[in-house]
């Protein structure tokens, strides 16, 4: 499995990782590798196999739908929620200006 | 008197109780014990109030006459994976530096709710991705054991305590906490017990809440206890676990009596052996250590019987595109813009705030683990790798169903080696994660399984067994460990040097 | 099949539309979160540590927005899925605080289903369409940004992240303006009668995704455009309008057209590309490991579908059983409220068809003409039986039901009452109006001899000048019969 390093900055920006050249060239035969071991797993056959959908035979607990039942999960907290922001102002968490 | 730091939970819990010494002497004592063992850079955070608080509460209480709680007066170290509110919590990444959860994850709420304190915040492989505690941005953790023949490779070179759980591993250890937590997604409690010498149990997934502990890979992180021995490892995980509302993937059972359920009897019970864990170039000595283990169940009663698993060798490569898949989008949270670092490069935007600080936030194997787990989620591959994985997941699962028709727990070496040099496997990134060969199959398949002591190898470093149990029979895999523990008759401890 | 077709140089072209609505859950606590779901609050108030992604945070479903989603898909007979799940569509962006949106792509909750429209109010029955539904599924919504309030930042405002929506995906089955627009009322309707969601598109509670596409008639489908989040019927209307002229011009220009995100500026009447926006996205969709998958029991389908209630269709042919005309009836049936209202007017044991008639032109004006709607009408479904009831049995006529009606505007009290206090009653006595057509027979001499000579277009004349004298409150079938018989006395030459 070769990766070139035209994939790595694809990735990388595909996942917010800034990237330099040199390292995506550094980068791309390490990816390549780990990939290409990982391709091993083609050789197995899985037809009519399922996919894993839960680890532990267990299904999907429901909520009741009341508000802040639980104050780990409920809102009106805006200064918890704030206290670790880089930058807030005013209630909001604030970014650079996002032309749309 | 004896020092205090000698002893283990169970040690200091009874103590505390019978009023052998104060909860507080105790803090005391380890609270010195972790401020002079520096150099081993096992905790990021030092809490000493934490921890005189509780033991203070647990005297007054006592004092008062009062019931005392299950872990009352004892103090313990917490990995720095569980949020811990007002303490710093970075999961050992610099993204995440200064970062004060204004929350307690459910765990280490457990633990306070049982009368617990905490000693600080332990070190670890970033975002728990690692095997050797060598990703840690706060710098690697050392093991407090050291090779005794300083010929060897190495020779007196530093040690790695093993990962992610590697603060807690040393830190248990060099008895600089009589208990730890940990967590484990492909080994990270099990590998770092086997590395020290120390005992760890990942429950099975879902009987501890992962409300609150940062998320590496959601279908596979479990926490679990780190200790000196089986007994304690089941007084605390009895502590940690419970279900929990916050958590979707919770069990909704309760916690069973673990400690009280004690017993090294194993008559009756059938152990299997799976051939596919002999593999290429183990080393000789853990070969004969697993057959030591075998023969101490026997004669604590077990069966011995062969069993196959026969997509083990799958089990790898398939967890390192499940854990890095899940991870690429688990920490996409981390972005700059409501906790932690921010990089803003003159001039940028959004975007590229977030690609600055996540770059400079993550270190290269989170980021590694990012990119693998991007790539094969991405346009194209997603059936090729991540489908594939999941459908080899079920046919590993379903290995280990086959195997619990003709055997109730199974024996493996935790490790296919003793703890390695700090930088000796770093380069070669595969090299490092098939230190995970064994502990990984039963992650996959959310099995309980726990790592005891064995003895030492030749170069004087612990050799680990892992015991992988049926879902929810932690019991099971509790006493297993308890009748290898009485016949290893391990006592070896590290020399102080640090 | 609809006849819309644009008229372009070289030739018609039809038009081909798929609507995904984004519908908010009618609920008091998020999807994942028990934040509240309130409109309007003070920024970040609302938002708990799982919808600010805080590390280690982790979703828990709101079995409400669940049962909402299912109760929707049963409401347009759709298939339930019994197993579904979660998946996490991944992008960057700074009004999505998980850095994926919990969504469902490969297993959702609600598969195909149809919702009829109709294209002619006057005649609802005749001119009918089935339009497919792909699937509805349940997701996250996003936070807000801020961009007006300081010169170089944007303020994130997380009130948003995380509350339900339903998306509910058409099949590209729309061929034009007007059927677009008659499709997404009658979706609102029917939202609004399960009570799913408010219908709200002022405050956001329903958005459209616009996939518009136009081919020559016969032709494989065109690539398509997706307008996103308009926000009002009007607006999609315009939005397909605009849209498939633009892309008759590009491609009679031999242009083509490219698979974009759009957005609809209302001032301009324009879609355009945002480009600013285009990143060739890769969401990297996946089953969400935190949420396991969703199993509903038949217990819960059974709660589901007995919390239904009538929907608009089916109270439509009830009403015209019972003799309502089919455009009242759909009239009637359009707004969950006017419906709930009209049924309280119908069990107070009212007439279908006079109710009907009453409702449509009596209310349903003086609604207009105060600029009320009817969940704040002045005046209830008992005390409009009681009036209708005043008719039916002759002690009002219809003028005076006209006044007595404006006095319960005003007033609110009930009609007896009012007709009571102003002395409004209709009488049928005989003696009385026999008296006072014989007055209006004396001082109207003249047209009494040309009546019987033979202008029998003057019987209105007598008819007015009786109620005028009796101040509108004689009984008219009474009137009639006295003033035939009086005028026809002397007939005889
Ligand atoms: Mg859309
Ligand atoms: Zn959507």
């Amino acid at each position: 499995m070769s990766v070139d390093t035209a994939t790595v900055k694809r990735i990388a920006s595909l996942a917010r990782i800034a990237i330099t050249d040199e390292d995506a060239a550094r980068i791309a035969p390490e990816l390549g590798n780990i990939l290409g071991w990982i391709e091993m797993l083609g050789e197995v056959d899985t037809t009519g196999v399922e996919p894993m959908t839960a680890v532990i035979p267990n299904t999907l607990r429901l909520r009741d739908d009341v508000v802040n039942a639980d104050p780990l999960t409920g809102g009106n907290i805006r200064e918890q929620v704030l206290a670790n922001a880089p930058v807030a102002e005013h209630g909001f968490f604030a970014v650079p200006k996002v032309i749309e | 008197m004896t020092d205090l730091t000698d002893l283990g939970i169970a040690g200091i819990r009874d103590g505390v109780r019978d009023g052998s010494f104060s909860a507080r002497d105790v803090a005391d004592a380890f609270i010195v014990k972790v401020s002079q063992a520096k150099a081993l850079n096992a905790f990021l955070v030092e809490t000493p109030d934490h921890a005189i608080a509780a033991a203070t509460a647990a005297d007054t209480a006592r004092a008062a006459g009062e019931t005392l709680k299950p872990l009352a007066g004892v103090p313990i170290g917490m990995k720095d994976l569980f949020c811990t509110k007002g303490v710093t919590t970075t999961a050992a990444s610099h993204i995440l530096e200064g970062f004060t959860p204004t929350y307690e994850s459910t765990v280490s709420q457990n633990l306070w709710d049982a009368g617990a304190g905490m000693l600080g915040k332990l070190n670890m492989d970033q975002f728990a991705m690692g095997s050797s505690n060598e990703t840690s941005a706060f710098g690697n953790v050392i093991s407090p054991w050291k090779r005794n023949d300083g010929n060897g490779v190495g020779g007196n070179a530093a040690l790695a305590p093993g990962g992610s759980s590697g603060g807690s591993s040393s830190a248990v250890a060099a008895r600089l906490c009589p208990g730890a937590t940990g967590t484990d997604t492909g080994g990270s409690i099990r590998q770092p017990a086997a590395f020290t010498g120390i005992s760890g149990i990942k429950p099975t997934y879902g009987r501890c809440s992962r409300w609150g502990t940062i998320a590496f890979a959601s279908s596979l992180d479990q926490a679990g206890p780190m200790a000196r021995d089986v007994r304690d490892c089941a007084i605390l995980l009895e502590a940690m676990a419970g279900f929990d509302s916050k958590d979707g993937t919770s069990l909704q059972l309760d916690v069973p009596k673990w400690e009280a359920g004690l017993s090294a009897s194993l008559a009756g019970l059938r152990v299997g052996i799976p051939k596919e864990y002999r593999v290429d170039g183990m080393p000789e000595e853990i070969e004969a250590l697993w057959q030591k283990g075998i023969d101490w169940l026997k004669d604590a009663g077990a069966t011995i019987v062969e069993v196959s698993l026969p997509h083990t060798k799958y089990a790898l490569p398939a967890y390192y595109i499940i854990a890095p898949a899940e991870a690429s989008s688990n920490l996409a949270r981390y972005d700059g813009v409501r906790y932690g670092i921010r990089d803003l490069p003159a001039g940028s935007g959004l975007q590229d705030m977030y690609a600055a600080t996540r770059a400079d936030g993550f270190g290269p194997e989170v980021k590694r683990r990012i990119m693998i787990g991007t790539y094969v989620l991405s346009a194209g591959y997603y059936d090729a790798y991540y489908t594939q994985a999941q459908k080899i997941r079920t046919l590993i699962a379903r290995d280990f169903e086959k195997a619990w028709e003709t055997c109730d727990v199974l024996l493996t070496p935790t490790a296919p080696s003793a703890a390695f040099a700090l930088g000796e496997k770093s380069a070669d990134p595969i090299a490092m994660y098939l230190n995970d060969v064994f502990t990984v199959p039963s992650s996959l398949a959310g099995l309980p399984a726990m790592s005891v002591p064995g003895g030492l190898d030749k170069q004087g470093l612990p050799l680990g067994l892992q015991i992988i149990g049926k879902p929810l029979d932690e019991q099971g895999v509790l006493n297993a460990g308890l009748a290898i523990e009485q016949r290893a008759g391990f006592t070896a401890r590290p020399e102080a040097w640090w | 099949m609809s006849d819309y077709r644009i008229q372009g140089d070289t030739g018609e072209w039809e038009v081909v539309i798929g609507l995904e609505v984004h519908a908010q859950v009618t609920s008091n606590a998020k999807l994942f979160s028990g934040a509240a779901t309130a409109f309007g609050a003070e920024p970040n108030t609302q938002v708990s540590l799982v919808d600010a992604a805080m590390p280690g945070m982790l979703p828990v479903p709101n079995r409400e927005c669940i049962r909402q989603a299912v109760r929707t898909g049963m409401a347009i007979e759709a298939q339930i899925n019994k197993w579904s799940r979660f998946d996490r569509k991944n992008y960057f962006y700074a009004d999505l605080p998980q850095g994926y949106q919990i969504s469902q792509l490969y297993h959702p909750i609600v598969g195909e289903g149809a919702i009829d429209i109709s294209l002619d109010e006057k005649n609802p029955d005749a001119a009918g369409k089935r339009i497919g539904v792909e699937r509805i599924h349940v997701e996250q919504d996003a936070g807000k940004l801020m961009h007006d309030q300081h010169p170089t930042q944007s303020y994130v405002d997380l009130n948003r992240s995380g509350v339900a929506l339903m998306e509910i995906v058409s099949k590209p089955d729309l061929a034009s303006p007007a059927e677009t627009g008659a499709y997404l009322r009658k979706l609102r309707s029917i939202l609004r009668y399960v009570g799913s969601c408010d219908g709200n598109m002022e405050e956001g509670s329903m958005r459209a995704d616009v996939n518009v596409s136009v081919r020559k008639p016969g032709d494989e489908l065109g690539t398509r455009t997706e307008t996103k989040n308009v926000n009002s019927v009007r607006f999609v209307m315009a939005v397909v309008e605009q849209e498939a002229k633009r892309q008759v011009e590009v491609l009679e220009a031999g242009g083509k057209i490219v698979q974009e995100t759009r957005l609809y500026d209302p001032d301009r009447n324009e879609t355009r590309s945002m480009r600013s926006k285009e990143d060739a996205h890769d969401y990297r969709y996946f089953p969400d490991p935190d949420l396991l998958p969703l199993v509903l029991d038949d217990a819960f389908l059974e709660e589901c579908r007995a919390s239904l209630p009538e929907l608009p269709d089916a109270k439509r042919a009830r009403y015209e059983a019972l003799g309502i005309t089919a455009y009242q009836a759909t009239v009637l049936t359009a707004e969950v409220e006017a419906a709930r209202w009209f049924d309280a007017l119908l069990d107070a044991g009212v007439k279908p068809a006079a109710a009907a008639n009453w409702t449509t032109s009596e209310l349903f004006g003086a609604l207009n003409r105060t600029g009320r709607d009817i969940a704040n009408s002045p005046v209830s479904p008992a005390q409009a039986a009681e009036l209708l009831g005043l008719i039916a049995d002759g002690t009002l006529s219809g003028s005076l039901a006209k006044q007595v009606f404006e006095v319960m505007l005003e007033t609110g009290d009930g009609a007896a009452k009012v007709v009571e206090d102003r002395g409004l009653k209709q009488t049928s006595d005989t003696g009385a109006i026999e008296k006072v057509i014989a007055e209006v027979m004396a001082a109207n001499a003249d047209k009494v001899a040309d009546y019987r000579g033979g202008k029998d277009k003057l019987f209105g004349f007598f008819v007015g000048q009786t109620m005028k004298a009796m101040g509108g409150k004689a009984n008219p079938a009474v009137v009639n019969e006295v003033l035939k018989s009086a005028l026809g006395e002397s007939v005889a030459p």
